[in-house]
């Protein structure tokens, strides 16, 4: 019906959504919708667990880690994540070996697929790091100390008191980096890595619909984002505490 | 029995970092001048590198890399360029929305969210394609053509996120300040236009600032997908050395080049930023 | 001196004590003996180094110079086990400091299980009869939150209890409060002191020191200028230091 609806637009009106009545343009903007789904995914639990590795780090003794940490943080935020993009991608991954394809030819190592998911997450890592590290801080030196009194260790201390509140209090703007993160996919782009921008503008360069795919793609994004929202809306709500606000 | 909301302080919400964290922990991640200098000797450590791995009938990397800086430098200016513009462009278009979204009719408000929210959650790229491919290459008014080379769409293209950026940053801060002030604004008979700029606006300047550099500076560095859609920019200045010397060694040192010259560029912003929170006691 | 019941064997001994916080300097030859079952009220202006040495009794502070033992174990010795002193010590806060991710049973059953790995129905049962004692049986899963400040530091208080101290340290507990909830709390730990715990008070409630206090000591710049008996210390005070700020606070 949806299909037979957009095939008459198409015939009388010229508007040509051919995503929604041609089963090979949807496969493929489907296709192109689940890779940037796929990379939005893995990118955030990495840059998540980036960003606690990175701030365990931060806050520990060692002199070395703490540079580490610095460098790395500074350098992700304040160079541009395409030319980081580029930079692994073409300069990177020349370093690296290549492997046999199983049909005798030789395919490189990581996948385009691969490296954006590499760039996207060490570029948001270092965003979380500072999120993560600000969320730690403004829990109350107080409640440290009274947790201290009562006998907990280090660990202790982070696992009970320290990381459950310093989680609530940074969760807006974890939400806004992993938005921000979901956008930043569309780089892939440049890359050929066949997500969702890509798949769009193979469709439109085929099909001269430039107009209408450019629509359903930016219609589809903030979708993305939406349901991501939703998602960590729900989160929020569900981790408040009765007579607290963060 | 739910006592409700109270004055006391283990209710009150988080917001100054505890002055002195204890034992050590989360010792904050300094900005220092130190991170500079470790690019550079990164930089330098991949250039030695390269040397040594070139051809020996090849000319030195060095001696390349040298050819190629000035062309790659005058397209990062080309990038600052177009990074001003668009902010300019983005910001008066963002403050005109920003003011529509504490407007008192609510058709008015209600829209100029709708578009702020839209535009702030759509990708920066799929925004610069849209306005590379559906703006006219040229605009007839009064008989009048105005041409649109891709420059000036990709200018408009950025300017669009970084419009729907300043108009949220505008409407946060005029939030920030206290009902009292309207009340006591318009208690002295002030019209709204004269409450918002005369009272509003100038206390909520300091509050805008720092957020609306930050944006500056990740404008600029968004200024590179203009290489995506076919502008010559830093980045695809050093795409196409790279193509044309094929000297896979001098791939890392030419592109930690390009990225040295972001950094010098972006890293003192985000310094200045941090230090005016400090001043101003504000969180971005 | 006017004890009110049999006092033991000293539990905290603290020796000629210097603090000092950069050439700031907080504590200065700070010596006091507190014995089993004793309740001592330590008054003075604010800045005096009151709250400072109860810290420094629990280790949190580290000290300059002299000695802190508490049981018979130097505080103040690095290789210490801080794990079994904080075990042995109890301490409320001004701010109550609870952890207001938890419920108020969920406060005072998370030290004993996550430090002392008891088991935790035991420590529930002990939870439960300690939130009761302090009259907040209906308040079990009530967060920090939604409780009134004089019910917070109760639970502060059980949350302190339920390691089972030799000795309770209160900081300044009620100056937060409003009067009428500061009797709540003073009644809770005047019974508490009435059951024989070992309690070291800071505190600006005079007329309660004077009542529950076998031993009050008036520190003023850092250093002790007298200690005696309430009845001398408020009755009749020798120095000039004390007359001042009492005549000033009462």
């Amino acid at each position: 019906m949806i299909a037979s609806f957009f095939q008459w637009l198409n015939d009388t009106q010229g508007l040509n959504f051919s995503v929604f009545y041609d089963a090979f343009d949807r496969s493929r903007f489907l296709t192109g919708l689940w890779t940037t789904t796929y990379i939005c995914v893995v990118s955030i639990i990495a840059s998540m667990a980036l960003g606690l590795i990175g701030v365990w780090l931060a806050g520990g003794s060692s002199r070395l880690g703490r540079l580490v940490v610095r460098v790395y943080v500074q350098f992700f935020r304040n160079t541009p994540p395409l030319v980081q993009l580029s930079f692994f991608y073409f300069a990177v991954a020349s370093l690296l070996p290549t492997v046999s394809d199983g049909f005798g030819g030789q395919s490189p190592l990581v996948s385009g697929t691969g490296w954006a998911i590499i760039a996207f997450s060490l570029f948001a890592g270092a965003f979380n790091v500072e999120i993560f590290r600000a969320g730690i801080e403004a829990v109350p030196s107080t409640t440290v100390e009274a947790a201290e009194s009562l006998g907990y260790t280090r660990l202790q201390l982070y696992l009970h008191v320290v990381l459950p509140l310093a989680f609530r209090i940074c969760l807006p703007a974890l939400n806004n980096n992993l938005i921000n993160l979901v956008k930043t996919t569309t780089l892939a782009y440049a890359i050929g890595v066949p997500e969702l921008l890509y798949a769009a503008s193979q469709i439109w360069s085929e099909v001269f619909n430039v107009r209408e795919m450019m629509n359903v793609l930016l219609v589809t994004y903030v979708g993305l984002v939406a349901v991501l929202v939703w998602i960590m809306g729900r989160w929020e709500r569900s981790m408040r505490i009765p007579g607290y606000s963060t | 029995m739910r006592s409700g909301s109270t004055d006391l302080p283990v209710l009150k919400p988080f917001r100054a970092p505890a002055p002195i964290a204890p034992s050590g922990f989360a010792a904050p991640v300094m900005l220092s001048s130190g991170t500079l200098a470790v690019f550079v000797i990164l930089f330098g450590a991949s250039l030695a590198l390269a040397q040594v791995a070139a051809r020996p009938a090849g000319e030195g990397a060095v001696t390349v890399l040298l050819r190629w800086a000035p062309l790659i430098f005058q397209g990062f200016l080309f990038n600052i360029l177009i990074s001003f513009l668009s902010m300019a462009l983005g910001t008066v278009v963002g403050v005109l929305v920003g003011i529509a979204q504490v407007s008192l009719l609510a058709p008015v408000r209600k829209t100029a969210w709708g578009v702020t929210q839209f535009f702030r959650n759509a990708p920066w790229l799929v925004l610069l394609f849209y306005a590379m491919f559906l703006l006219p290459f040229e605009f007839r008014m009064f008989g009048i053509t105005i041409a649109f080379p891709a420059w000036v769409k990709a200018v408009i293209g950025l300017a669009l996120p970084v419009a729907a950026n300043v108009s949220e940053i505008l409407r946060g801060g005029i939030k920030s300040i206290p009902a009292g002030q309207w009340e006591s604004a318009d208690a002295l008979a002030f019209t709204r236009a004269q409450t918002l700029w005369m009272i509003i606006l100038p206390q909520a300047f300091k509050r805008m600032l720092p957020p609306w550099m930050n944006l500056y500076a990740i404008l600029t560095m968004a200024t590179t997908l203009i290489s995506v859609v076919g502008i010559q920019d830093a980045l695809s200045v050093t795409r196409a050395a790279l193509i044309a010397e094929s000297r896979p060694e001098l791939m890392i040192p030419m592109y930690l080049l390009l990225l040295l010259m972001f950094f010098a560029y972006c890293y003192p912003i985000a310094r200045a930023t941090l230090a005016l929170e400090r001043r101003f006691n504000v969180k971005a | 001196m006017a004890s009110r019941h049999q006092l033991g064997e000293p539990v905290v001994v603290v020796e000629g004590v210097e603090k000092s916080f950069g050439s700031f300097s907080v504590l200065r030859d700070v010596s006091l003996t507190v014995r089993r079952g004793e309740t001592v009220c330590i008054i003075g202006p604010s800045g005096s180094g009151k709250s400072t040495l109860l810290r420094c009794i629990n280790g949190l502070v580290p000290i300059s110079k002299g000695s802190i033992k508490l049981a018979g174990r130097e505080v103040n010795d690095a290789k210490l086990d801080k794990l079994a002193l904080r075990r042995d010590v109890g301490i409320v806060f001004q701010q109550y400091n609870l952890f207001p991710h938890k419920t108020a049973l969920q406060n005072v059953m998370m030290a004993p299980i996550h430090v002392l790995k008891q088991d935790k129905a035991e420590v529930e049962e002990r939870a439960r009869k300690l939130l009761a004692k302090v009259g907040l049986s209906q308040k079990l899963a009530t967060y920090p939150g939604e409780l009134s400040g004089g019910q917070q530091q109760r639970v502060a208080i059980a949350r302190s209890l339920a390691m089972n101290p030799k000795v309770m340290l209160f900081d300044e507990v009620t100056a937060a409060l409003d009067p009428e909830t500061k009797k709540e709390v003073l009644v809770t730990i005047q019974d508490l002191a009435a059951e024989g715990m070992t309690c070291i008070l800071v505190t600006h409630e005079m007329g309660f020191a004077r009542e529950v206090a076998d031993h009050v000591y008036f520190t003023d710049g850092g250093v002790i200028v007298e200690h005696g008996s309430p009845a001398e210390v408020f009755g009749n005070p020798r120095e000039e230091r004390t007359k001042g700020f009492l005549d000033k606070v009462l």
